[in-house]
């Protein structure tokens, strides 16, 4: 087995030895390219296109999660709340919830004139980020002095909070005969997304909508790149790895802390404003634990802490939960002989995923390298090179 | 008028810090239990000034002035506590020896109402089975139940835990994350997705008898006949025998654990089995009390339970009693006073209040993870 992977790691820096120095680039824009044309080798509303764009949006999600739980190593189990705060937003500003107010921003000449607060998409996408951004602080004031597991109950505890208020939001009201948020019956009649010239997005058309998530998910990878290699992006790393070294360094702990959960809120909620005008629907059903361990499942599966890994997890869940499980394997355990369908244990499968994953291979599908690090016992030559090197004594253990 | 003032001495710049300090190991210290008393206090009065509608009698409503009301509250969530106590022990005890917050111990739970309602089946209980039978096949399925779940999670414990038990921290706590999911799956297959209800054996609500007006049903008294004798159980055992010594020692610090000649996978293992057992109790005292079991009831003992432990302070058995009593007194007054539906909400503001207030729980120590 380790002969194998020792083979396999020659080859692989045969073959990296061989190709130009510019292939980083090629492969970046050569999967930009195939990411804008990919629509047009589907057909416009095929269920391959819904799982595509869904598993876009997961993807945007799981960034913003790999910046809480990946940079900054602070476990969120409330992730949902986020997707929750977001999908209100939609819900609030882009819809007639709010009956007896009449705001209207660059909205389709339809939309303009309902009653209720209808904001142009992008605004309300700024609105999310904003609102998620603010819920995100609260959530990270009271761990501020805890660590490792109790950060994940108290955000799990506020994710619940969350899901708790927006099924009774029903009956929270907020003047005029408003209520907070609809429940279970679901804040409906969204308004789709309008841009002028473009006009509004429909259902029968899906390429739109993947050409919105996919510009979402390009600026968030673009600000997550970005973020990683700042300053603020190494005091993450550096709280994650030793805190109290870190604030003996002179990182400020309340104001790094506080921005990774904001900054992953934020993005986690663009993700919710754009999947309540997909689905059309806000409703407070869909904000569930299990989804929480969901985007959870994707940013470890593709590797804590990495970018490119929470992309890729984010995708490839994104395609088993709305492709692969329901389209084309759901039949499968009827035609083996048991009375189930397999959409209705996919939980089960993502618990089993993350079990499997952790045993095999804790350190993802594309690890990062500091994790690959701490995590394996295989370090490659120049990495160990760097661990024993002087000034980091100990190197990464 | 009076000018001429005395101005106080400048003080050295840590007085202005030092009252703050002072507040703070205030709140810490009194901080939760203000907070805990702040419910019973609040509706005791208002039950007493205000007054609550006891029932109509010939369409009028029936207004009483007095504490039975709030009696009551807090019967049915002593008797409601003692079950997630039962929980909150296995909890406190894997957290105590591997700080490891065990998220499939609430499944484990689950499994366990699962496999006794199972046996009743198979045993043939029912409700026209007599006293005697029913009290042996209880006992039976009782204790088949608390075998079946603790080897549950010992299994649980060597499949996905004991690989990474040198790996970070993260990496257990979501293979346990994993495992709930696995179980709540299992029991999804098992017996649908809805809830059901099972034959009330017990006849759990029915009156025993009465202290001041308020009425101590059947459920109650099961709930802390089987509570009472399993702690004290447990308690012994973990003082006295020489495994418990163990577990004690592993608690404190594995490594100085094993150079004292000390077993420490297996004196894990049977923490896992101890607390896996008492998980297996649980379920067995809710389906008989609640009267209807569902895949999905675990997941919420588990996290109520879990704030009991954190709020008895984690690692300390007594704690996760007086915990899980508290929790449900929480429970049965925001049931009742604020209506089911914010009970959840309520419960986890509690376990953030307790965070923020006080980290090492009621009756803990100062934990690495908190402190």
């Amino acid at each position: 087995m380790s002969k194998l992977r020792a083979r396999l790691r020659k080859w692989r820096e045969a073959v990296e030895k061989r190709l130009p120095p510019w292939r980083s680039r090629a492969l970046a824009v050569s999967l930009l390219v195939i990411g804008i044309v990919l629509p047009f080798l589907f057909s416009p509303s095929s269920a391959f296109m819904n799982a595509t764009i869904i598993a876009v949006a997961y993807a945007v999600m799981s960034l913003g999660l790999n910046i809480v739980v990946g940079f900054a190593g602070l476990l969120d189990l409330g992730y949902v709340a986020f997707y929750a705060l977001g999908a209100y937003s939609l819900g609030w500003l882009g819809s007639g919830f709010f009956f007896k107010a009449q705001v209207h921003a660059l909205v389709s000449p339809v939309a303009s004139t309902l009653p209720g607060v209808h904001l142009n998409f992008i605004l309300i996408l700024i609105g999310a980020a904003l609102i998620c951004a603010a819920a995100g602080v609260v959530i990270g004031l009271p761990t501020l002095r805890l660590r490792g597991d109790y950060i994940a109950i108290v955000t799990l505890a506020f994710g619940e909070i969350i899901a708790v208020v927006a099924v009774n939001g029903q009956s929270v009201h907020v003047g005029g005969g408003m209520t907070l948020t609809a429940g279970n019956l679901g804040i409906s009649a969204v308004d789709a997304p309008y841009f002028p010239g473009i006009g509004s997005f429909s259902l029968l058309n899906l390429r739109p909508w993947y050409w919105l998530i996919f510009a979402i998910l390009l600026f968030v990878l673009f600000v997550n790149l970005r973020l990683r290699d700042s300053r603020l992006g190494r005091a993450w790393v550096a709280l994650r790895e030793d805190e109290v070294a870190a604030v003996s360094m002179g990182i400020p702990l309340v104001r790094t802390k506080l921005l990774a959960y904001s900054i992953g809120a934020a993005f986690g909620g663009m993700s919710g404003a754009f999947f309540g005008t997909y689905y059309t629907v806000v409703n407070a059903a869909q904000f569930q634990f299990g989804f929480s361990i969901f985007i959870l499942a994707m940013v470890i599966i593709g590797g804590l802490g990495s970018i490119w890994g929470a992309v890729v997890g984010g995708l490839a869940l994104g395609y088993i939960n709305n492709y692969l499980i329901p389209v084309v394997l759901n039949n499968l355990p009827s035609k083996v002989g048991f009375n189930f369908q397999l959409t209705s244990v996919e939980f089960g499968i993502f618990g089993f995923l993350l079990v499997i994953v952790m045993l095999l291979r804790p350190q993802g599908l594309i690890p990062e390298r500091r994790r690959r690090l701490e995590l394996t016992a295989e370090v490659a030559p120049v990495d160990a090179q760097l661990a024993e090197a002087p000034g980091t004594p100990g190197g990464a253990a | 008028m009076e000018t001429t003032t005395i101005s106080p001495p400048p003080g050295p710049p840590a007085l202005a810090a030092r009252p703050l300090a002072a507040v703070r190991r205030y709140v810490g210290r009194w901080g939760l239990i203000a907070a805990l008393a702040a419910l019973p206090i609040y509706y005791g009065i208002t039950d007493l000034v205000n007054g609550y509608q006891a029932g109509f009698v010939a369409g009028h409503a029936v207004i009483h002035h007095d504490l039975s009301k709030l009696g009551f509250n807090f019967a049915e969530g002593l008797s409601n506590g003692a079950i997630w106590a039962l929980i909150a022990i296995g909890y406190t005890l894997v957290y105590g020896i591997i700080e490891l917050i065990n998220f499939a111990h609430g499944d484990v739970f689950m499994i366990g109402s699962f496999t006794a309602v199972g046996l009743w089946a198979t045993l043939g209980l029912g409700l026209t089975t007599g006293a005697l039978g029913l009290v042996g096949g209880l006992l039976v399925t009782l204790i088949i139940a608390m075998i079946v779940t603790g080897s549950l999670n010992v299994l649980i414990e060597r499949v996905a835990y004991r690989p990474l038990r040198s790996a970070p921290k993260l990496a257990s706590l979501i293979t346990a994350v994993g495992f709930s999911f696995i179980l709540q799956n299992v029991g999804l297959l098992w017996r649908g997705g809805s809830p059901q209800s099972v034959p009330d054996l017990i006849h759990s609500q029915q009156t025993v008898f009465t202290i001041g007006g308020v009425p101590i049903l059947r459920g109650y008294i099961l709930a802390f006949a089987v509570m009472i004798p399993l702690v004290f159980a447990l308690t012994w055992f973990i003082n006295t025998t020489r495994a418990g010594r163990a577990m004690r020692a592993t608690a404190q610090d594995p490594e100085a654990a094993r150079l004292m000649g000390i077993n420490v996978n297996s004196t894990i293992s049977l923490t896992f089995l101890l607390g896996g057992m008492l998980a297996g109790a649980a379920g067995l005292v809710y389906a008989l009390y609640e009267t209807n079991i569902w895949y999905f009831q675990g997941f919420k003992a588990g996290l109520i339970a879990f704030t009991a432990a954190v709020m008895g302070g984690i690692g300390n058995v007594r704690g996760a009693v007086l915990g899980g009593l508290i929790i449900g007194v929480i429970q049965s007054l925001s049931d009742s006073r604020l209506g089911p539906q914010w009970t959840e909400a309520v419960v986890f503001g509690y376990l953030i209040a307790i965070m923020v207030l006080r980290p090492r729980g009621l009756l803990g120590e100062e934990t690495r993870e908190a402190g």
